[in-house]
Formats: structure tokens, sequence, C-alpha cells
């Protein structure tokens, strides 16, 4: 234990494995028990340097930081409870006659595919909670994910150098909404079966070659024979494989790039301060898999999810009022319910904008303005430094209004998606609803933005007067004029620089439009927009007080502060005693 | 990297500004970085009491996890697969329920264990940018060189352009290949099995209808009989995937309305005596349409709520629908029964490119 291992601090990462066979000689040190086999492994893959270096890695704390680690510890819940459900679930359209336990159906004609769904339903023990694990994370991973993308959209963690990461991750939750289509879509039910005749609608509406794409998807005319096996492999290779090597790269990158974190005393751009992976994060990541593993068993035990027996076969001539897809195509759903009847045909091409519009180009245009985003913020605001200190949405104001401004269209198509339950359930007219969903879908996220923008900046202040003049104690005070007011208290040192430790933003000037000969520069016209912008951007923003500010503010708070019971800071106020007094220390 | 509580690094070297453009380094911060605090001992830190009651704790819920699982081992033989308890699966109850508390406890005990026993100093690890070195820059781009001018790849332009070209047209197979996913179109979007002469027929049943069958007001889903016909080896015509093939296609709606509500004469023509027959797939998405409003005498489909007035010939009269559902021409055969006087005149179901091409 002399050489290789640092028992004082433990902070250098040495192990057991610090050690290279052939590096060391003379006395060797000591390694335990598995002595054997590591310096086995070691000898032939040479893990010691990677290990040396990952092992002690730090990462900070955050409990918004654990919200992408639900999405990952989901998938693997996925994998595991679906790999059992292949060993039972037929991805066959053959039509059988049901003789399973469940008394309601036996008799009738349906798919394998779900008939074998039953079957793992009432037949196979387990089978049910299997399923209904499989179900709840399906929708766990799609809604970790999502808050996961809104976490990393409004604290800035996407900036340079994470740009990358950030796209890897909109191709996770693009691949993860067709993957969870693709496996309600499986057991081939009455309710799936719906879900699947709209895709295939969906697909005809692709301009010119939309009949074309449905019948090789479908293997000729819908429903057909071919597209459960066709929809099978997808779900459980193709996407899950893909998946499997993006969030091997999100981790990679993860690694590489090394976790953000929240600005606060002695947390810098240059450092990341937190625990070790080995042993905190092993024990605090590990065991909340386990956690997260736990709650979508009792889920699975406790809330039913996609009751397939009552909802019978797939029957192209029925379908149940009132059908809804999983809550994350509720927005996809939502928007074809809200569009207007736009169809037209030039040169006998029939052209279904009411369908294409909402149901395939809406999907692309979310996900091309999420990719965009990163790189239209650097433009517009010329910063191209990197970043590894989040900011606070209040700090961002632009960007926060732009995310709350999404985030109210995408509500609004999910409530067009459950427009006719809220017409029953609230005894609304839907025709109303919808009538007015169409006018607020496009006022809604500027009026959000506006207010967002200004609730922003108004925090902003409302920190700054926080920081200059401290914090309303509570403590009312009498002059010897008769006149009373409030005592502020300066905030601790700790709290005033997490208050003021984010950038202050500069607005470059808009640049001439001429060049110094009255002739017109050249790229003058992309700058000047580029500037104006930026102006819109930054322009509006609080800026947080200077030192020079903060002196005259104490000064001036010393000039008519005159009480006995002198309070320095947030730490000394322990309240008032019965007098009105403050109590100290 | 430093253990918590050293002063921290001088905060103006802090925002490198590698390639910065307009935007200045923070500066002017109002109050100056604290730095990291002092270390916080936790009650188990200094307490050997607390300290063994946590690790009672940690191991006690470990210990439940593990009964718990031999619990699930032992339920899983002990209930029967089709056992209730209140109302509920009692195999999937006791399953879930000790399986999912298992996994809880080890999930709670482990995050327990590191937050009150496993040393928290905070640490802190230097960041370095993310990327290159120039020398490894200017490294990376030699040896690309060297190989690339060794390779004579932008020398010899025959060799890179044919090479370019046969890797290219490999991508045709990739398409190719899957020419045979499916059939191509044709005629079949346009056709369904109806044909003049085709019984209308009651959906389930296959009772074929007479006009008195109907009242006033009601709506009857239907299907061509030909579905519930067999050949004369005794099989049915339609079965399986075809059926379902059919059927997407061919289940129709009859309505009967009086003969004066009806406001389209060219689609009460369609018809025989106020009673109309109109497909029940959607012209939006092919969902089938199957709610009727009896007062208004819409019909609206459960999907997006596209709503057809079928007094008008089943004009759209909201939702995203484009086109009126279609509406099948019936007449009576010899017997009195309902017939199909021909196929649909438009296609069935959601658009489609070419759906106004001869």
């Amino acid at each position: 234990m002399t050489t290789h291992t640092d028992s004082t601090s433990g902070t250098t990462g040495s192990t057991a494995l610090g050690a290279k066979a052939g590096t060391t000689t003379g006395k060797k040190p000591s390694y335990g028990p598995l002595a054997g086999p590591t310096q086995w492994l070691d000898d032939r893959v040479g893990l010691a340097g990677l290990a040396k270096k990952q092992m002690r890695k730090v990462f900070p704390d955050h409990w918004s930081f654990m919200l992408g680690e639900i999405a990952l510890y989901s998938f693997v819940i996925l994998l595991l409870s679906g790999v059992f459900l292949t060993f039972w679930y037929d991805p066959s359209m053959t039509e059988v006659e049901y003789g399973g336990s469940y008394g309601p159906l036996r008799g009738l004609e349906m798919s394998r595919a779900y008939a074998t769904s039953l079957e793992l339903s009432f037949d196979v023990r387990g089978g049910l909670l299997m399923r209904q694990i499989h179900h709840w994370a399906a929708a766990l991973f799609l809604a970790a994910m999502l808050v996961h993308m809104l976490r990393v959209f409004f604290t800035g963690a996407y900036r340079k150098p994470r740009e990358t990461n950030w796209l890897v991750g909109l191709g996770l939750l693009q691949l993860g909404i067709i993957e969870g289509f693709a496996g309600y879509s499986l057991p081939d039910d009455l309710l799936s079966g719906t879900g699947l005749r709209i895709a295939e609608g969906l697909m005809r509406s692709i301009p010119v070659v939309g009949t074309y794409i449905s019948f090789f998807v479908f293997g000729g005319e819908f429903p057909g024979g071919d597209f459960i096996p066709r929809l099978y492999i997808v779900h459980v290779l193709l996407i899950p494989g893909i998946l499997l090597a993006l969030i091997t790269l999100h981790m990679v990158l993860l690694v590489y790039n090394k976790h953000t974190q929240w600005p606060g005393p002695g947390r810098t751009n240059n450092n990341v301060v937190g625990y070790p992976l080995l042993p905190v994060y092993m024990a605090k990541a590990g065991g909340f898999f386990f956690v997260v593993f736990g709650v979508t068993a009792l889920m699975g035990a406790l809330f039913q999810i996609n009751p397939i027996w009552n909802f019978g076969p797939y029957n192209p001539a029925e379908v149940t009022a009132g059908s809804q897809p999983d809550w994350y195509m509720g927005w996809l759903d939502g928007a074809l319910r809200m569009m207007p009847p736009w169809e037209f045909t030039i040169l006998s091409w029939t052209f279904s904008m009411n369908v294409f519009i909402p149901g395939i180009l809406l999907m692309g245009l979310l996900f091309g303005v999420l990719g965009a985003y990163p790189f239209v913020e650097q433009w517009v605001t010329g910063d191209k430094r990197e970043h590894h200190l989040l900011e606070r949405p209040r700090n961002a104001p632009t960007r926060t209004a732009f995310g709350a401004a999404g985030i109210t269209a995408y509500g609004l198509l999910w409530i067009s998606g459950g427009n006719d339950i809220i017409a029953t359930s609230f005894g609304l007219d839907f025709y109303w609803i919808t009538r007015s969903l169409r006018v607020l879908i496009f006022v809604g996220p500027v009026l959000v933005f506006v207010l967002t923008k200004r609730i922003c900046i108004g925090l902003q202040r409302k920190d700054s007067e926080t920081v200059l003049h401290g914090y309303e104690s509570g403590v009312i005070v009498r002059s010897p004029d008769g006149g009373y007011s409030e005592r502020h208290v300066p905030v601790t040192p700790e709290e005033a620089w997490r208050l003021t430790a984010h950038e202050r933003p500069t607005v470059a000037a808009l640049p001439p439009a001429t060049d110094g000969n009255s002739v017109k520069a050249p790229q003058a016209g992309l700058e000047r927009a580029r500037a104006r912008l930026a102006q819109f951007w930054l322009g509006d923003d609080h800026e947080k007080p200077t030192a020079g500010e903060l002196d005259e503010a104490h000064h001036h708070a010393a000039g008519h502060d005159e009480d006995p019971a002198e309070l320095e800071t947030e730490r000394d106020y322990q309240g008032t005693n019965e007098l009105g007094v403050p109590r100290r220390h | 990297m430093t253990v918590a509580g050293r002063p921290p690094h001088d905060s103006s070297a802090e925002h490198g500004d590698r390639h910065g453009r307009e935007v200045e380094p923070h500066t002017g911060d109002p109050v100056p970085d604290p730095g990291l605090g002092e270390h916080e001992y936790r009650p188990t830190d200094v307490d050997s009491a607390a300290e063994k009651r946590a690790e009672r704790q940690i191991a006690t819920l470990f210990g439940l996890s593990a009964l718990l699982t031999l619990a699930f081992c032992v339920a899983y033989f002990a209930i029967g697969r089709n056992d209730t308890f209140a109302g509920t699966n009692a195999s999937n109850l006791v399953l879930g329920t000790t399986l999912g508390l298992a996994l809880l406890f080890i999930g709670i005990g482990a995050i327990q264990w590191a937050k009150t026993l496993m040393d928290d100093h905070e640490i802190v690890e230097m960041r370095h940018g993310s990327g290159s070195s120039e020398q490894d820059k200017a490294e990376a781009l030699a040896s690309f060189e060297q190989g690339a001018a060794e390779s004579g790849f932008g020398r010899r332009t025959l060799i890179r352009n044919s090479l370019l070209t046969s890797l290219g047209v490999l991508g045709l197979p990739a398409v190719v290949l899957l020419a045979d996913l499916g059939p191509l179109p044709g005629n079949a979007p346009r056709q369904t099995v109806w044909a003049n002469g085709v019984r209308v027929v009651v959906d389930v049943s296959g009772e074929p209808l007479r006009l008195e069958d109907i009242e006033v007001g009601q709506l009857v889903n239907a299907q061509p009989a030909v579905f519930y016909e067999t050949d004369e080896a005794g099989e049915p015509r339609y079965e399986g995937t075809e059926l379902l093939n059919a059927k997407a296609k061919a289940a129709v709606v009859l309505v009967r309305m009086l003969p004066d509500d009806l406001v389209n004469p060219e689609s009460a023509a369609k018809g025989v005596d106020g009673v109309l027959c109109f497909s029940k797939i959607c012209p939006h998405l092919g969902c089938p349409i199957s709610l009727w409003e009896q007062q208004t005498r819409n019909l609206l489909c459960p999907c997006h709520q596209s709503t057809f007035d079928l007094s008008d010939g089943g004009q759209v009269v909201f939702g995203p629908a484009k086109r009126a559902v279609p509406q099948l021409e019936i007449g009576l055969d010899e017997e009195g029964y309902l017939i199909a006087m021909g196929d649909f005149t438009v296609p069935i179901g959601p658009s489609f490119p070419e759906m106004y091409q001869d």
C-alpha cells in the first residue's frame, strides 16, 4: 500500500488497478483478493489507464440532473421487460380462433398477435405484470426524455461544447416517439389497429409517392398480412439498436465534456465540483435505477394500462368513441384534429395538406427548430465560447420566453388531442373548442412569449434589488419622527454570489451600412440584421449591479441605519424578540 | 484535483475567451466568489450512535428486499393465474408489489448508504477545453496529408472517380431490393367489392334488409352480402386478411330519413324512399365513422371529429376532412331486399396523390 495508493485523501484515483504489471519493479503492491483476475484482464486489455481516470470522476449534484437518468433507466427496464414479452408474443397476422382463458373473447376470430398478447395477459404468470411494466416504462421513458430536454434547454446546457449531444438527444427523443408508437401498435387490438389505420392515412398524404409508400410498408392494401411482423422487427431490433448506439454516444460525450454545474461558491466555468463516481455516484445512481425499476413495477401492479382485452380484435369497420393515442402522440393527433380541411389537386396530383402538414411536416418542423436553436442563438449573440455553467432561466429571458412559447404550442396541440373528452367531461361545445384552438395556437405562444420575457426581466430586477438592498426582514422600525420603515438585511456573500455569478450580456452596436468611402460594405445587410436580432435577444435584459452600485447602496444603507442591533447578514438574523428587537447569536 | 475547502481558483481566469467575438468575458462582478464553503459534518460523521443506526436501517432495507424477492417466488406458485383480489388479478397484484418493493428497498438502501455513511467531501476537478491542442491538430493533419499523398487519391483522378462511381451505384440495389415489399397500387385503392346486385346486409349477423326493417332516424351498420357467402366447397368467399382488406373499404352505414328532410336531391335519388347508404370509412384518415346524431342528421368520426351531413349528400360540415363521405347508390331486388346498384364512384378512405387520375 505504499507506492500506488493514497489512503489519506482518496482523491488521486489510484486503486488496486492503478499499477500496471511490468511497470512495477522490486516491491509489488498488494492488490487484494481480486488481484488474480484483474491482473489477468489488465495484461490483455490494459484497463488501468481508463480506470484511474474515470473511477473517481466527479459529478455535480442537483435534482434536475436526475431526469436524464430516469430516461436511461426506463430504457434498461424496457429492454429487460421487452425480452420477456418476446418469449410468448407472436407477431403474426394469421387469423385464429381464440381459445384462451379470457371468457368474453373465446371463440372470436383474431390475429395470432392479439391472441398471444391475451395469452401474455391471462395465461402467463407475471405476463400481465411485465406487459404493464413495459408500457408504463415506455410512457416514463418518453416523459423523462422530454422533461430532461426542457431542463437542458432552459438552463442553456446545450451551449458549446454540447451542441452535438443536444442533437443526439433530439434523435433519441424522435426515435423514442416512433418506437413507442410501434410498440403499442403490436398487440393488434381494436385501439392499436385504429392507430395504424391513421398512420396509413398519414403515409398516403405524402405528395406524389404516398400511395406507393403505403403499399410498400403494408405489403399491399391496409391492413394486409405483412405489417405486424415488419413492425415487430423494427420495434425489437432496428430502433432499439439505434437507440442503444445513440445512448452510448450520449454517455461518452457526457463523460468527455464533463457535466455542467450550477454557478455557486467555488463553482466556476473551469472546474466541476461534486462527488466521485466511486463510491458516491455508483451508489446513488445505481440505487436510483432500482428506485425507478421499483416504481414502474409498483405501477405495473397497481395501475392498469392498455387493457387490450376490453378493446377486442381489430376490425376495420369498428372503432370505440374516445379513442386516444399514448400521451406522447397526443400532440400530433391534436394537430390533425385542429387542422382546417385544406386539400387541393394540381396537374391531377392531389395534395392533402389537411393531413400532411399536421401529420408529417409538424414533427419535422418541431425537431428542425429544436435542432437549429443552439446554432441560431450562437449566431445571434456571437457567443462562441465554451459554457459549463448553467444559466438560471430568468437570466436568459429570450430563451426562456421561446421555451415557454414552445410549451404553450405543444400544450394547446395536446389539449386539441383530447377535445372530445374535454367537451364531454365539461359539457362544452367541441366545435367551439376546436375553433378557439385554431386561433389560440397562433396567439397563445406570442402572448406567452411576451409575458415570460417580462416576468424574467422582473425577476432579474428583483435579484438586483436583493443584492443591492438586502432582503425584507419583516422588522418594522419606528423612527424618532414617527415614520415606519421595514429593515432590509444584507444577504450572505454566498447568496450574493449566487445571484450575480451569471454573465453580463453585451450587445454589439449596429455596424455601419457603408464602409468609410460610402460604398455599401459587403455583408453589411446580414450583419446589421444580426445586430438587430441581438438587440432583440439581449437588449431588454436587466443587468446585474456593478461593484460601484453595490458600494453605493451599502453606503446609503449605512447612512440611515442606526439601529443598535446591527444586522450584518442574513446569517445573523435570528428573528426578533417580543420587543421587536432582532435577536443576535 | 483539490479537496473542498481550499480556496477557489482565481475567478478572473474563468470563461477563457478562446474564439470570442463581441461578447466580453464577464467583468465587474459586484461580489467576489466566496469559494467553497466549509465542509459541514453530518450526524453520522460525528455521532457513532447515529452511524450505527444508519447502518442498521440500510441493512434492514436490504434484508427486507431479499425477503420480498423470496415472497415474489412463493406467490408465483401459490397464487392461481386468474385468482382475483379486490376486483383485480391477485397474481399480478402480489407479484408486482413484492417485486416493486424489493427493488425499491435496494434503491433506497443504496442511496441512504451514499448519503449518510459514504465520505461526503466535495471534490474539485478541473476542466480542459474540449478541442484538441494545436499541436495535436497539426500532427493529425500532417498524418492525414501524408496518407492521402501516399495513396495518390487526389492525383489519380481516374481511379478516384471510378471508385466513387462504383460506390455511388451501390446505393441502387439497397433501394431496388425493396421493390418487392409490396405490389404497386394500380387500381386497388379505387375498387371495393360492391357491385350491381350485391345485397346490403346487416353487419355481424349477415341478415338481408328490406325497407321496412329500418325506421326513420335509425342507423344500421351494414356490409356487402359477399362477406357471408360461401363458395362451392363450402368455404367462405372472404376470410382472414383478405376479408379485413375488403372490409376496410366496403363497410357502410344505412340511414333512413324523412324524404322531406333530404336537402340534396342528387343524393336522395341514390337512395330508396329516404334510405341512404354511405361509406363507413372516413375520407380523412379512414376511421369508421360511427357517431350518429339523429337530430341533426350528422355523422361524426370519433377519431378527429370530422362531421358529415347525411341529409346533404354527406357534405363536410366541420372538421379536418375535405371530401364528402362517399355515397353508395342502392335499390331493391325483385324480392324487395336492398342491393347496391354498382361500386362507389369515388375512392374510399384517406386521400392519396393519384386519387383524381384515371
